[in-house]
């Protein structure tokens, strides 16, 4: 099998998976919209947090593994590597752009503000920020080495970063508490919708393997054309 | 005294070195001829481990060489079309500095020597970017032997130099290899080339299309491998 | 461990000449600071924000602003003329190449915040001199932080399209949890208070200081041609 095929292999299997992953969204959706009670204070736009925190998760995920591809690369140096964690920072960026917009959809009728600096809220918006600058970087350098090598940098320093940002926001809310935005904090979820936001991490989960070999297929490809085209 | 065995680079997809390999002993001097984006300057810096080749090895000395090494790379002597000076800075300030890095003993004396050397002992208060091209290139020159290296490495060192420059820096690399120093020089000026040459190689692509002893090239021959050279032609 | 040092301070050195003979981006970073100061006392409703309210903040701002426009040049000088071929190709190690701009980064932009904090001190009417041993080790270590990874991006950007947008989108998401630290300690200060009470925001800044200075030792190498 030659790389080029392998490669649309990958992407067809991505796609493959990301159907069954869209599937089963919906079948989430169904069990949380009907089958789930309605949370007692939030009303229906409780709802939206099965897709909010799924996303942030995926978001979070897709930032460790570009941090420790980086890591990787820059260890072993194979261009694929670098192909890899490009594909997981686009992934993130998408996963991190539905947190950031669920997030304001859930707070306003729940919290009455659009926007709250919350721990995880905020971290979401720096892994955004983290994610544009490492695409951003990427597309000022035109060299594929040179390339990879800086995102490298910056993917590692990234992950390095988060855990400060955390600290940080926390250190900031302790200091400036905030007594009109209730966050729920971690609330003991009862049982049914427990298991429905784990149903849903699990098929998040799903979508982001989907997307992720889908990106990295596409890539493949591309290198792979890009070879050939010059051999 | 430098040995390169089997280079390869890539740039993504473009092959800039593509198995290279030859051997330079002390008092020897290579010419490499090629057109733009032959990868002359790409085997230039991989000599100098600036850049480290994806396959292959150099050897500097008889030792593996990856650019790590400080003893390997205090051989080394770059001189390029770039100055590699600091326009701001005077010719003195700017080889105390070259000085320093390389542990020379006493920087000043050394630097106002290596200046005179090269006759420009009555501008080493001159800040770099009052002096005229030719003498920058001279100041270039001061600082890359500043150090004493045996291993010369010429990248288009004639670019923009006045004919006595080019003169000078002629008759300073003819005492070098006289004196037992290697130089490889990649340029795509055939007749300044070969004056030096005792070896000559054509590189088209990443690979010698023509490699020999200074003898088995005439300019004309060196032109035509430029022209049907390679395998890509 | 010595030489690495030495061969850091032999560029610092020249780095620092180079601009101590320029002067152009030490006096634009200067007025800029000076004006970034002006605008921000303008940038408010006086009647419902006090000076002493907004002035952390204000210090920290712009001196994240002003700091940022020297980063560039570090890595610039060296490449006009490919003099960094030169310093790559000495026997000094990368580690000192890096230490080096850090240190001369480091001299510049405690340059730049010494002439900025009597000024913001006349502007903004606060009292700087009584915590001033205190609130030099907090510019120190915020410094520091703010100096290790620009120097590390820099290293990048400076040799990408669009430098000067680059290095700021890369660089401002590194700064918060160090602009934070310090904009809370510099208001305790400034209200009378001792740094103990915000110990918290010191160890954190002291610990970002540590890991950024490591991390920016190991990954330098990797922004270097190879």
């Amino acid at each position: 099998m030659t790389p080029l095929e392998r490669a649309t292999r990958l992407s067809n299997l991505g796609l493959a998976v990301t159907t069954v992953g869209f599937v089963a969204l919906a079948g989430v959706y169904v069990r949380a919209l009907a089958f789930t009670p309605l949370e007692r204070f939030q009303g229906p736009a409780q709802k939206i947090f099965y897709v909010h925190v799924p996303a942030a998760f995926c978001a979070l995920l897709a930032f460790g593994i570009v941090g420790v591809i980086s890591l990787l690369y820059l260890w072993l140096k194979d261009e694929r590597l670098d192909l890899f964690s490009a594909s997981a920072a686009e992934v993130g960026v998408a996963f991190s752009v539905v947190m950031l917009t669920t997030g304001p959809l859930w707070g306003k009728p729940v919290w009455g503000t659009w926007w709250t600096w919350d721990a995880r809220l905020t971290l979401t918006l720096f892994l955004f920020f983290l994610f544009v600058g490492y695409l951003l970087l990427r597309n000022a350098v035109p060299e594929p080495t040179q390339r990879a090598r800086y995102s490298a940098v910056l993917g590692i320093s990234g992950l390095v970063l988060i855990p400060f940002i955390h600290i940080s926001v926390y250190l900031f809310r302790t200091l400036h508490p905030e007594p009109i935005l209730l966050k729920p904090g971690r609330p003991s979820l009862p049982t049914t919708m427990l298991t429905t936001l784990l149903l849903s991490l699990g098929v998040f989960a799903v979508l982001l393997v989907g997307f992720l070999m889908q990106r990295y297929g596409l890539a493949l490809t591309r290198a792979a054309r890009e070879e050939r085209g010059l051999a | 005294m430098l040995r390169a065995e089997g280079l390869y680079r890539a740039f993504g997809p473009i092959v800039a070195l593509d198995g290279v390999s030859f051997s330079l002993d002390a008092g020897e001097s290579l010419t490499v001829f090629g057109p733009n984006g032959a990868g002359k300057s790409t085997l230039l810096r991989t000599l100098a481990g600036l850049l480290r080749p994806q396959r292959g090895t150099v050897y500097v000395d008889g030792a593996r060489y990856d650019g790590r090494n400080a003893a390997q790379r205090r051989r080394i002597g770059w001189i390029s079309h770039q100055s590699l000076l600091y326009d701001a800075l005077t010719a003195s300030e700017n080889l105390i500095f070259v000085a320093r890095l390389h542990g020379v003993d006493r920087p000043t004396s050394a630097a106002r020597a290596a200046l005179e050397r090269v006759g420009l002992g009555d501008r080493i208060h001159a800040p770099v970017r009052t002096l005229s091209r030719g003498m920058v290139q001279r100041t270039a020159i001061a600082r890359s032997l500043l150090h004493e290296p045996g291993l010369l490495l010429l990248d288009e060192p004639f670019t923009g130099l006045d004919v006595d420059a080019a003169r000078g820096l002629r008759e300073l690399l003819t005492t070098e290899i006289r004196e037992g120093h290697a130089v490889v020089q990649v340029t795509h000026n055939v007749e300044e080339g070969l004056e030096l040459a005792s070896r000559v190689a054509v590189q088209r692509a990443g690979r010698f299309v023509a490699y020999g002893p200074r003898s088995a090239f005439d300019a004309a021959a060196v032109s035509s491998h430029y022209r049907t050279g390679g395998t890509d032609a | 461990m010595r030489e690495t040092l030495r061969d850091a301070i032999t560029i610092a050195r020249k780095d620092l000449l180079l601009e101590f003979r320029a002067r152009t981006t030490a006096i634009s970073a200067l007025v800029f600071s000076a004006l970034v100061l002006v605008i921000f006392y303008f940038a408010r409703d006086p009647t419902e924000i006090s000076d002493r309210a907004l002035a952390p903040s204000v210090l920290w701002v712009t001196f994240t602003f002003a700091g940022m426009l020297g980063l560039n040049r570090a890595f610039q000088i060296e490449l006009e003329t490919r003099a960094l071929d030169g310093i790559l190709l000495a026997p000094a190690n990368r580690t000192s190449l890096y230490l080096g701009k850090v240190f001369a980064n480091l001299a510049f932009v405690l340059m730049l915040e010494a002439i900025t904090v009597p000024l913001f001190g006349v502007f903004f009417n606060v009292d700087v001199v009584s915590p001033l041993v205190p609130l030099a080790g907090v510019i120190i270590l915020a410094t520091i932080a703010f100096v290790a990874v620009g120097t590390l991006f820099s290293a990048m950007t400076a040799r990408t399209r669009f430098a000067e947008l680059m290095l700021p989108v890369l660089l401002v998401p590194f700064l918060m949890p160090p602009i934070t630290a310090a904009v809370q300690m510099t208001e305790r200060l400034f209200a009378g208070r001792p740094l103990s009470e915000v110990a918290g925001w010191l160890r954190l800044l002291a610990a970002y200081d540590i890991a950024f200075v490591i991390l920016g030792i190991l990954l330098f190498e990797a922004t270097l041609d190879e």
